[in-house]
């Protein structure tokens, strides 16, 4: 199970690298949005992952048996979506307003901050 | 007591934040803002006391015994951040009095403003991993929107290449996170110490560089800056000189927290990175400066050339050297925010940023003039001020350790400093105005005078008062790098046990 996570945040990792390669900016939030994908993805294996045992700890003990996975990644996992959207829903607003003021996606055009002459 | 003095600078931060927000169509806001900045100066003023009378401080929330619950812990390095924050925002937030226009207040500025302070201060006493991961999310999506705030087609170039490359340095910090979890099963930092004792010294290697990168684009170092030049020149003059002032920093205490507790295994192979990165960032960010011609941009490659300094200190990994870096941070964020807050004066009178556009500040404005040199001569390290002490610890303690090269390098940096530093006073101060006006103080109205100056005076002073006393601020970094390099008290303070 692990393996195949694992292998899934490989791919979401090379495919998010590629997007925001590109010049448009569009492309590059896309990529954004898979490279924290593959993020969350990565912590949530961190705790371990245990299709067959439940989370469920049995009367009188203070323990989960062995072999449950660990729950806290979970929570952070939660805690990190809720983050993540919100900064990319932050980034979409900004690169639209961008092309709204500028004209372009292309971030090579964008030089209105840092001039090529330097002035 | 402590309990209640170490959330303290985050929870006043965060109460101005929302009462701020309520009075945001109206102008008492920037007045509850200047009350909020100067409660939070007391606040952290008792904690420094209470750090350096009792020493390391360290509070469990919600009474969840460490390291399960989260913990907030005061060094002393922590409490001089904290200090340093109050000090910032306090000049900041009067200067704002005249610098924000009222349709940014209405807006929410003073609200960002504090919720970015209060990220800034939970960095700083945050003893968790994953908590640190929260209070810089707090922080970068507060800056997102300061530094678009106003909606100049100039703003919406420097927000998007400052969101995004911010946002990959977030992914990486918290794929380290989550890996260096996987590995140790803790991400409170006091515990993490021990736990990664006993883990694989490759793979906790591994999972430091991620946090490098991550926190290496955060503190602005090279070849991870170029956010930084592109994007302080262009949002308001008190949004750069908070930016200018702290943020980088945060970056920088990040990478100090991280790399003298945690990350310690392989102090050959990381430190040793550092080393290189850190000259790296000195000399490319004064070569920058020295091509450019705006006030702010100029300015802003200085920060990666400074930050150069701060990363130097904690490369070399010696209690001077690390004294050094502490010092370094608190003279940097004092003159760094001041030259951005004297920018400012000299766009309002002059009429702009672009040195070769403005001219005749000194003959127009003395005081102004005055109120320059003091920070621009401390930058470039001219004795008796502030920033002379910082670079002669750094360079004596590379000099110990017959770093000739970096120790050169240091110098030549300052040397290049003091250029940059003449070609603003030449251009701008003392070379006639071009359009053949003479700018002056007195065509600003008196409150607007007063509200501005005020804070650009009381930041120069701190830095005459750092450069002519320097011996009880170099005894207390001295004792924040003993901290560092000697984690007992803070393990005993955050887990228990004999301190």
């Amino acid at each position: 199970m692990e393996f195949l996570i694992a292998l899934m945040v490989g791919a979401l990792v090379a495919a998010a690298v590629y997007l925001m390669l590109a010049r448009n900016v569009l492309r590059f939030l896309f990529g954004l949005l898979l490279i924290s994908n593959a993020a969350n993805l990565l912590i949530f294996a961190s705790g371990g992952l245990t299709p067959e045992s439940p989370p469920l700890i049995p009367e009188g003990a203070k323990l989960p048996p062995e072999g449950v996975a660990n729950a806290l990644p979970q929570a952070l996992v939660l805690t990190a979506i809720v983050i993540g959207f919100g900064l990319f829903a932050f980034a979409l607003v900004l690169i639209y307003r961008g092309y709204q003021t500028m004209g372009t996606l292309d971030s090579d055009e964008m030089r209105l901050a840092e001039p090529e002459d330097g002035h | 007591m402590t309990d209640l003095l170490l959330p303290l600078p985050i929870l006043i931060a965060f109460a101005t934040a929302i009462l701020t927000f309520f009075f945001r169509k109206g102008p008492e806001g920037r007045w509850i803002s200047v009350a909020g900045s100067a409660l939070m100066l007391v606040a952290g003023g008792m904690l420094l006391a209470e750090v350096l009378a009792n020493g390391v401080q360290a509070a469990q929330m919600g009474n969840w015994p460490a390291p399960f619950g989260i913990t907030l812990v005061a060094d002393t390095l922590s409490a001089i951040m904290v200090v340093i924050t109050a000090i910032t925002a306090l000049a900041v937030s009067v200067y704002a009095i005249s610098d924000v226009t009222r349709e940014m207040e209405t807006v929410g500025y003073h609200t960002l403003f504090h919720t970015l302070i209060a990220g800034v201060m939970g960095a700083f006493l945050t003893g968790d991993l994953f908590n640190l991961y929260v209070w810089f999310e707090v922080m970068l999506i507060s800056s997102f929107g300061l530094l678009v705030m106003g909606g100049k087609r100039v703003q919406m170039d420097a927000g998007i290449k400052y969101v995004t490359l911010n946002l990959i340095s977030t992914v990486l910090f918290l794929s380290g996170i989550g890996l260096l979890y996987g590995v140790t099963g803790t991400l409170n930092m006091a515990d993490l110490h021990t736990a990664v004792q006993t883990a694989d010294a490759g793979l906790i290697t591994v999972i430091a560089m991620m946090f490098l990168v991550g926190f290496g684009v955060k503190a602005a170092v090279f070849p991870l800056f170029f956010w930084l030049p592109a994007a302080y020149h262009t949002p308001a003059f008190a949004v750069s000189a908070v930016f200018a002032g702290l943020l980088t920093k945060v970056g920088v205490y990040a990478l100090l927290r991280m790399f003298t507790l945690v990350f310690t295994r392989d102090v050959g192979f990381t430190h040793g990175l550092l080393l290189w990165v850190a000259v790296a960032t000195m000399v490319t960010g004064v070569l920058g400066a020295a091509a450019q011609t705006d006030f702010r941009r100029i300015l802003s490659f200085h920060i990666v050339s400074q930050i150069g300094y701060m990363v130097l200190g904690l490369a070399l990994y010696t209690p001077l050297a690390l004294t050094g870096a502490v010092f370094y941070l608190v003279h940097h964020i004092i003159v760094k925010a001041n030259l951005f807050l004297v920018s400012g004066v000299a766009n309002r009178i002059a009429g702009g940023t672009n040195i070769d556009r403005i001219g005749g500040l000194y003959k127009g404005a003395p005081l102004l003039a005055f109120l320059f040199l003091i920070p621009a001569f401390s930058l470039a390290g001219f004795p008796p001020l502030s920033g002379f002490w910082a670079k002669y610890v750094l360079v004596k303690a590379s000099l110990d350790l017959e770093l000739w090269f970096v120790a050169f390098a240091a110098l030549a940096v300052g040397l290049m400093t003091i250029y940059s530093m003449t070609k603003i006073w030449g251009r701008a101060f003392w070379a006639p105005h071009p359009g053949g006006t003479v700018p002056s103080l007195s065509s600003l109205p008196l409150s607007e005078r007063v509200t501005l100056l005020v804070p650009i005076a009381f930041l120069a002073s701190l830095t005459i008062v750092i450069g002519l006393f320097p011996e009880p601020f170099v005894q207390v970094a001295a004792r924040a790098a003993a901290e560092l390099l000697d984690p007992t008290a803070y393990l005993a303070a955050v887990l228990g046990g004999p301190s």
